[in-house]
């Protein structure tokens, strides 16, 4: 399969790829890793006239630590997030949820902002993104707007990021300290998530002190269980406890029946995923 | 059409190619080197594994244009002359492959693998080979050449 005929514009800074966004108008698509782009392309599902490469742009690859936040560039690949000894002490959900991204192959091809754009409500970075409390710095011709995850995935494979403008870097408070574990659950090597769990908890005297969830494919964007976070506030870390306040989370979620499983069972998934990212998490 | 160098293989090429071509276009189509193949074509078989600047990638999701000013390693360079790769003599030695079309991007993933990992166990095989398909072997043997080429390659007896 080949995609249709496109021009290729390769800019050095951001700068000049918001001018070639801005020229082509919304016929212009963005590649970064191309991991989902491309399929897309090949399919013919879209035959944008113009793809303008972030790959040669010059600081959107990277991350660092700012004060007390996380700065991850959109450019960064899946294989440096998930080996990345920072995430590892900071942001150890996201960690977790992207070394089990697809395959090798495409997690040394495939980003983190292409993913957050992308925005696939199956994709494995949302959860991860809404438990740390993320924020999406999204850039424009006139300047950088920051977006907090809760108001980041507006709708299905939509988010925040405008015609012209392009996510240039997440900022994730830091969770030092902080258990977390990603509960994905899948019948065959490399699938998407039916449904997956992001947990990051605190605990202090064997008790919960704050706990934070994440919902993968429970609806038409990734969700938080704040029913959930609520009920464990302060609950002893006990399989009982936990169970009982995970018995929450398929609240207000909406999530699709396909060949992988019906709506019903995916909520069942949700209580019983939670409970062991939590228990996992919270090192009970 | 948009003008590219890359080097592959070890042999700089400079061409003029047409920005929706793939990478495994490119390789095969252009420069005839055959031995990366095309399964899926939707960067799910992993058979069109190829090294992009020494990492292993899927040469189906990739545009030829985006390896501009890089390097290229595919099956037809891993050999030294006449001497087999230690994992592609690992593949011979175990019968890891009956059909044979998956082979070209097990092993261009088995030696990323080892690279990163030099003495993998054999979950860590299983799980670093995820994004390669075999619809023959059901890869046991596949399996057991990795985990003797891992050895081969970091000196040991193979
Ligand atoms: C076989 C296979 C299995 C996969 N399995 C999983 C999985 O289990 N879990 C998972 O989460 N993902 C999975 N993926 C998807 C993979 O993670 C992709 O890498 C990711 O969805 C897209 O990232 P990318 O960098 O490749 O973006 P691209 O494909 O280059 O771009 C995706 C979209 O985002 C836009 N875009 C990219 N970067 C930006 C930016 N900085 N600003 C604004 N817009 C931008 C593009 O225009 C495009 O519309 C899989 C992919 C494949 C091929
Ligand atoms: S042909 Fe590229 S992954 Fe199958
Ligand atoms: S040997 Fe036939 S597909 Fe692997």
């Amino acid at each position: 399969m080949i995609p249709a005929t496109f021009e290729y514009v390769a800019p050095t800074s951001v700068d000049e790829a918001l001018a070639a966004l801005a020229e082509s108008g919304d016929d212009a698509k963005v590649i970064a890793g191309g991991q989902s782009l491309l399929p897309v392309l090949k399919m013919r599902l879209n035959a944008p006239s113009v793809v303008i490469d972030l790959g040669r742009v010059d600081g959107l690859r990277g991350i660092s630590v700012d004060g007390s936040d996380l700065v991850i560039g959109a450019m960064t690949t899946h294989h440096e997030i998930a080996n990345s000894p920072l995430v590892r002490e900071h942001a150890g959900v996201l960690a977790d949820a992207v070394s089990q991204v697809a395959d090798a192959q495409v997690r040394h091809r495939g980003t983190i902002g292409g993913s957050l754009a992308h925005a696939d409500p199956a994709g494995d970075y949302g959860a991860p993104i809404l438990a740390l409390g993320a924020s999406m710095v999204i850039t424009g011709s006139g300047g950088s707007r920051t977006v907090a995850a809760d108001d980041y995935f507006t709708d299905l494979f939509e988010t925040a990021v405008g015609e012209g403008e392009l996510l240039t870097s997440v900022r994730i408070p830091s969770h030092g300290g902080a258990g977390s574990a990603y509960e994905k659950f899948v019948r065959v090597a490399q699938q998407w998530a039916i449904v997956a769990v992001a947990a990051t908890v605190r605990v202090a005297d064997g008790h919960i002190a704050e706990a934070a969830i994440g919902l993968t494919n429970m609806g038409s964007t990734p969700l938080r269980a704040r029913g959930v976070e609520e009920a464990l506030r302060g609950r002893p870390v006990t399989a009982d406890a936990v169970r009982e306040a995970a018995s929450r989370a398929a609240e207000g979620t909406n999530p699709p029946s396909d060949l992988n499983g019906s709506a019903e069972y995916r909520r069942h998934l949700a209580t019983v995923l939670t409970a062991r990212a939590v228990l996992k998490a919270a090192g009970g | 059409m948009t003008r590219i160098t890359v080097t592959v293989d070890g042999t700089r090429y400079t061409d003029d190619v047409e920005p929706r071509t793939l990478l495994v276009q490119y390789l095969r189509d252009r420069l005839g080197k055959v031995g990366t193949v095309v399964g899926c074509d939707t960067g799910n078989c992993g058979a069109c594994t190829v090294h992009l600047d020494g990492r292993s990638v899927k040469s189906c999701q990739l545009l030829a244009v985006q390896t501009d000013g890089h390097e290229v390693t595919t099956i037809e360079g891993l050999a030294n002359g006449a001497t087999l790769h230690p994992m592609q003599e690992a593949f011979r030695d175990c019968h890891a492959l009956q059909c044979g079309f998956c082979t070209p991007g097990m092993i261009m993933q088995a030696v990323d693998l080892v690279t990163e990992n030099p003495h993998p166990t054999e979950a860590e095989v299983r799980e670093g080979l995820e994004g390669n398909l075999c619809r023959c072997t059901g890869y046991h043997n596949i399996v057991k050449a990795v985990q003797q080429g891992a050895g081969a390659m970091s000196g040991g007896q193979s």
